[in-house]
């Protein structure tokens, strides 16, 4: 690996968080890339606003306006933005709920669900608005790279950064091309 | 991020709470004078799993489900496939199958304890809350104090690689089957486990004394920190020890006296029932009898590693029992209430699970080929577990064509709301109130729901994404969280 340090930022939009694990799964390797990458904006760090990063990696797809408004921060920052895993490039398991009306989500999961006994459906300002639709983050912001998997392996996370330390284009052996 | 409200309160969002699993938000407002006002912990995302399931074959659950959640997986995959267990009528597992699903388990808690311990929590612990923002994550850690970090990582990798060789890969594995297993272990991740697993044990073991000193080191604060005092659920063996996947239901006063013992799992919506609130997509569980005597907001319980610890008259391996005694005899009067003994727990049951794997490890019936049982068909079936966060219910109706008609699904945080709000509330009003704001305070707010090891991610299963989000509002807001309200969860 080259000596510079690059910024990384991470973020998860609506994902289920496998994707960060995975990244974490790449074990005592995290050592050596302490020593070449200074993390930004993370769920691992407490830094809550992104500053200008050379790398953005984003799982989880556009569930709701808040998401949006990440991505977007997220674009702007990062010089290359990468979709990691199956949600943040087609969508993933949450979009299966793009064939249903998202009030009649609401309503099932808050009112005529099972063993309730309040049919309030949240809807406080300080809840950010769903989108009818899961989207992809490519359908809103350009999209350097797609690491797919659900979750992509860790060796294909350390190839990633290793390919952007080095200056070079990624090149993800097929064992860890996970469409799965 | 400042600003002010209609009613001229100062509202400060801490947003979004970092080094948990998910997506929170906590939101304070203040007087003039800077007294709290309100303190909420809101879920901001929503992802409608229960609706979207419905008319998927049933026998795709475990599969599905298991994608509400990336750090616990597993716990997911198993609570479906208990539940999908009895819809085939399979009242009782081969051996080999039930002693694979068992280690599974053990490694998921293993890994998941371990990432939160060390990976998100150990940052406060060791460095102060108030540190610098810079440091105050796992690489910070690893830099300063590189060989409990080292630890760490390597307890977190072996509970994953358990995951492998029982479910081939690490999240989102693919293991259970309608009444069994769909393969023996792995026999190459076999040779990797048994080689390091007396070492697991014995840093495992480091782990429980680590947390014990750094919860002991200031006896103050971890007395009085968002302390706050509560029934506790959890499942307990037929003897009343601690149990992650099989057993009955137990709830016990905050005074330690039994509430309920052994009740049945088919019965759990006897016991609890939920509502809703307009500021959270996390729904509130409650338990009945308390609030059909109480009203109010009563009957609110914990759940997790301080309930399960809490909960159990024994633990079935020794090192685990000896450190459970120990933790009773210092931190339990008669049960132990406080939020920062909930690190301490986890690390008990930490140490339960390495030492639980240790045993299994030398069992023949890991290899075996007899791993499926077959049953009667029936219409429906709950599987409840213990995930890492706490008790887990997961519950299915599905028609004569295979397909999923209902899906009631209680995740573990979900059961911890409640608690998480009044953890919050405790810790605004102990350290903000009528006090100059400063990050460091703000992060002493996220240390408490930290402690908790809430899984937004689980918790924001029902449509897409959660955000939780602790907020303090002013009396014109609705549902008003006072945090004038002793700490005993009455709310007003």
């Amino acid at each position: 690996m080259a000596d510079q340090k690059i910024k990384v930022a991470t973020c998860s939009l609506g994902g289920c968080f496998g994707c960060h694990m995975s990244l974490l799964d790449i074990d005592e390797a995290l050592i050596e890339v302490e020593k070449h990458v200074q993390f930004d904006r993370s769920p691992i760090t407490d830094i809550k606003n992104i500053s200008k990063c050379d790398l953005g990696l984003i799982e989880g797809g556009l569930c709701n306006e808040e998401n949006v408004h990440v991505l977007k921060d997220f674009r702007e920052n990062c010089k290359v933005l990468v979709a990691v895993g199956a949600c943040a490039i087609n969508g993933g398991l949450p979009a299966m709920r793009n064939g249903i009306d998202v009030q009649d989500c609401l309503k099932e999961v808050y009112q005529t669900g099972y063993n309730l006994t309040t049919d309030i459906i949240p809807d406080d300002p300080e809840i950010p608005r769903l989108q009818e639709k899961v989207q992809p983050l490519h359908e809103l912001v350009k999209v350097d790279y797609f690491l797919p998997g659900c979750p992509p392996p860790a060796p294909a996370f350390l190839e990633l950064i290793t390919a952007l330390l080095e200056g070079r284009e990624p090149n993800i052996d097929y064992p860890h091309r996970r469409f799965d | 991020m400042e600003n002010q409200t209609q009613a001229g309160l100062r509202r400060i969002a801490i947003e979004p709470i970092s080094r948990v699993e998910g997506h929170g938000k906590i939101t304070l407002l203040l007087d003039d004078e800077g007294h709290v006002k309100q303190a909420r912990l809101h879920i901001v995302e929503f992802r409608g799993f229960e609706k979207f399931i419905e008319g998927r074959p049933y026998y795709e659950l475990p599969l599905l489900v298991q994608r509400l959640c990336g750090i616990c997986p597993v716990s997911h995959h198993l609570a479906a496939a208990k539940a999908i267990d009895q819809i085939n009528g399979v009242k009782q597992l081969t051996p080999a199958a039930l002693k694979l699903r068992q280690l599974l388990h053990w490694g998921q808690l293993l890994q998941s304890h371990a990432l939160h311990f060390f990976h998100l929590a150990s940052p406060d612990l060791l460095f102060g809350y108030d540190s610098d923002v810079s440091k105050r994550n796992i690489i910070g850690v690893l830099k300063e104090y590189p060989e409990i970090a080292v630890q760490g990582v390597k307890i977190r990798k072996f509970g994953q690689e358990v995951i492998r060789a029982v479910s081939g890969k690490r999240i989102h594995g693919i293991a259970a089957l309608p009444g069994g297993m769909n393969q023996p272990l792995d026999r190459e991740v076999y040779q990797y486990l048994t080689a390091e697993i007396d070492q697991i044990v014995e840093w495992s073991k480091d782990a429980v004394e680590l947390a014990r000193r750094l919860c002991l080191e200031d006896t103050e604060l971890f007395n009085s920190f968002a302390s706050t005092e509560s029934p506790y659920m959890s499942l307990t063996d037929e003897k009343g020890g601690l149990e992650f996947y099989d057993g009955n239901l137990r709830v016990k006063n905050a005074d330690g006296s039994i509430l309920n013992d052994q009740f049945p799992n088919e019965r759990y919506t006897d016991l609890i029932q939920e509502e809703a609130k307009s500021w959270s997509y996390m729904k509130f569980p409650f338990l009945r009898s308390i609030r059909e005597a109480q009203g109010g907001d009563s009957g609110w319980y914990r759940v997790g590693p301080l309930a399960r610890i809490n909960n159990c008259d024994s633990i079935s391996t020794p090192l685990a029992e000896h450190y459970r005694q120990d933790f009773m005899k210092i931190a339990g009067n008669p049960l132990a209430h406080q939020n920062l003994a909930f690190h301490w727990a986890r690390m008990i049951e930490a140490l339960h699970c390495a030492e639980s794997i240790q045993k299994v490890l030398a069992d023949p019936d890991l290899f075996s080929l007899d791993l499926v049982a077959k049953g009667n068909r029936q219409s429906s079936g709950i599987g409840i577990i213990e995930a890492p966060r706490g008790t887990l219910f997961h519950h299915y109706e599905v028609n004569d064509d295979d397909q999923v008609t209902m899906a009631n699904l209680i995740v573990s945080t979900t059961s911890n709301n409640f608690a998480m709000n009044e953890a919050v509330c405790s810790a605004a009003n102990q350290h903000i109130d009528g006090n100059e704001v400063t990050p460091g305070l703000l992060n002493l707010l996220e240390v408490a729901v930290r402690s908790y090891d809430p899984c937004l991610s689980c918790a924001t299963h029902a449509i897409g994404k959660m955000p939780l989000h602790v907020e303090m509002l002013d009396s014109k807001g609705q549902l008003i969280h006072q945090l004038s309200k002793n700490s005993n969860g009455e709310f007003s």
